[in-house]
């Protein structure tokens, strides 16, 4: 009778996995609408192809070596598949805490919901640099940063492995629940030395310290996208809780998917107002940043606070990601869809919350932690992106940047008018 | 012949269409347009950044028709188009040198 109710937990916290896996690769779809809704119509087919093509290199990198690298498995995922039911149910039996204790799940669910990880930090990079960078050299650099880059400083935290043997993060009291800092801000920290080698869009910025607006083509896609990130992030911090099968379990999932909403509505109005104030309009894209924003927040320890904390610290990380755009844009970092923004400014914050309701973890420790990630990547893609630069250079020509990004890259219109065959 | 080329305000468009039935013109071409004349063009903000709008959008209505229908077009889209605020747009008038229906091949005024 026992070992039944083992294979219903087995059962249960394995589908949990692949559901929630399968709720984040629909942020994939999410990133593509809101990229896509935010860039000038002459560079959305390159953009949503550079959506779609990372999401497959990711995929298939972290199965060739970044899932081995990051914990310890095989190259090439051998033996995932293998399962030896009775070994698993004597794992079960002897759990310290019994129907409570770790949950034990199917090996192939855990690199399909880690995979999901990989591809949404790397698709965060995609926004910063629109509109002006060649398309393979970022799929280049995909490859690295998801196969190597990424992999390693996952190896760092969840994978709890000591730094290059020199300290163990775990040890100093880091946690970040979902990967605000692992996911969120090790993007940002790629896509911001991306952004410093490619520098700014041709009339972003004037002689005279301007900023010019260049404003986003689709508003529509831009709203649909952030929807289907909000909703998808409940499968990206709810899967995180790791375990559905037990009651303490379920609830502690229920209590995640309701702070992640509750973040991401903080974050929406406090961006709202915000730009209000500071602008006198409503301004809608930064509405959606906000709401963004707020779940970059809460992803690094969205399971102890309370509703009403969850929703201030949203709203903070709104507040913030509207200061960070505009602070960026002074200092001619040109952001187009504000990614650096939201997930690395917001998602240093988010690491930085967690002492506050988790006392089993310290400041020192997430900072040393975000430290850690944020000079790893940063060096690391400054290097990649380098390299890529003085090979084949990573920034299209003047006139393709003129034409649109579309016609050069991709050789196909977005909105094709007056096609003629020959 | 003649071809009346009258630039309006968008949402004038229905009003002008009726209006001009009325008065037995068969057809018409509509293009959406953008434009300024004497109405000043407004500043956006996006992301905090200022930029002018100055190209505002119009619809450009063109109408062939013969001379003798001249001045009862120009009356019924004056009045039909007309709010009294800066921006109604303007009316132009060009000789119309040839029309040809592409069906029946008819030309001259039995095209218009």
């Amino acid at each position: 009778m026992e070992s039944n109710i083992f294979h219903l937990q087995y059962a249960i916290d394995t589908f949990y996995f692949v559901i929630c896996g399968a709720l984040v690769m629909w942020m994939a779809a999410g990133f593509a609408m809101l990229e896509s809704g935010l860039v000038r119509a002459k560079n959305t087919t390159e953009i949503l192809t550079k959506n779609v093509a990372l999401f497959a290199i990711a995929c298939t990198m972290y199965m060739v070596c970044g899932y081995a690298i990051m914990y310890d498995g095989s190259l090439f995922l051998s033996g995932i598949a293998d399962v030896d039911v009775d070994g698993v149910l004597g794992e079960f039996a002897g759990r310290e805490d019994g129907f409570e204790g770790g949950s034990i799940y199917s090996g192939a669910s855990d690199f399909f919901f880690q995979v999901v990880f990989v591809a949404t930090a790397m698709s965060i990079v995609s926004g910063a640099v629109a509109e002006r960078m060649k398309l393979w050299a970022f799929l280049a650099f995909a490859v690295v940063m998801t196969g190597v880059i990424y992999p390693m400083e996952g190896s760092w935290t969840w994978g709890g492995k000591d730094v290059f043997g020199l300290y163990n993060l775990g040890d100093l009291g880091f946690s970040d629940f979902a990967g605000s800092g692992i996911v969120h801000m090790a993007g940002a920290a790629a896509a911001l030395a991306g952004v410093l080698l490619l520098g700014a869009r041709k009339g972003k910025y004037g002689p005279n310290g301007e900023i010019r607006a260049i404003p986003g083509a689709n508003m529509p896609l831009a709203a649909l996208g952030t929807l289907i990130l909000w909703m998808g992030w409940f499968g990206f911090n709810g899967g995180s809780v790791l375990k559905l099968g037990d009651i303490a379990s379920a609830n502690s999932v229920a209590m995640v998917f309701l702070n992640t909403n509750a973040a991401a509505a903080g974050g929406a109005i406090g961006a709202l107002i915000l730009a209000r104030l500071m602008f006198g309009k409503a301004d809608l894209t930064m509405l959606l940043n906000g709401a963004i924003a707020g779940l970059v927040v809460i992803t690094a320890e969205p399971s102890t606070p309370s509703a009403l904390t969850a929703t201030i610290w949203g709203a903070l990380g709104g507040i913030l990601v509207v200061l960070s755009i505009v602070t960026l844009d002074k200092l001619r970092i040109d952001d187009p869809v504000g990614a650096i923004s939201a997930h690395g400014v917001c998602g240093l914050l988010g690491l930085l919350l967690v002492p506050v309701t988790n006392s089993e973890v310290t400041f020192s420790g997430q900072l040393i932690g975000a430290l850690t990630i944020f000079v790893w990547v940063f060096v690391a893609s400054l290097i990649v992106w380098g390299i890529l630069k003085a090979v084949m250079g990573i920034r299209v020509s003047e006139e393709e940047e003129y034409e649109g990004v579309d016609l050069s890259e991709c050789g196909l219109e977005a909105y094709p008018e007056f096609v003629s065959t020959k | 012949m003649k071809l009346v080329t009258a630039i309006i305000k968008p949402f004038k468009l229905d009003d002008v269409r009726e209006a001009l039935s009325e008065i037995g013109v068969q057809g018409v071409t509509v293009t959406e347009v953008k434009g300024f004349g004497r109405q000043k063009g407004h500043t956006e903000l996006y992301r905090g950044a200022e930029y002018v709008v100055d190209f505002l959008p119009k619809v450009k209505v063109e109408i062939a028709i013969g001379d003798n229908l001249l001045d009862q077009v120009i009356e019924a889209i004056t009045k039909a188009a007309n709010t009294g605020k800066i921006g109604d747009g303007k009316i132009f008038v060009t000789e119309l040198e040839q029309a040809i229906r592409i069906r029946t091949g008819e030309t001259g005024e039995e095209a218009v």
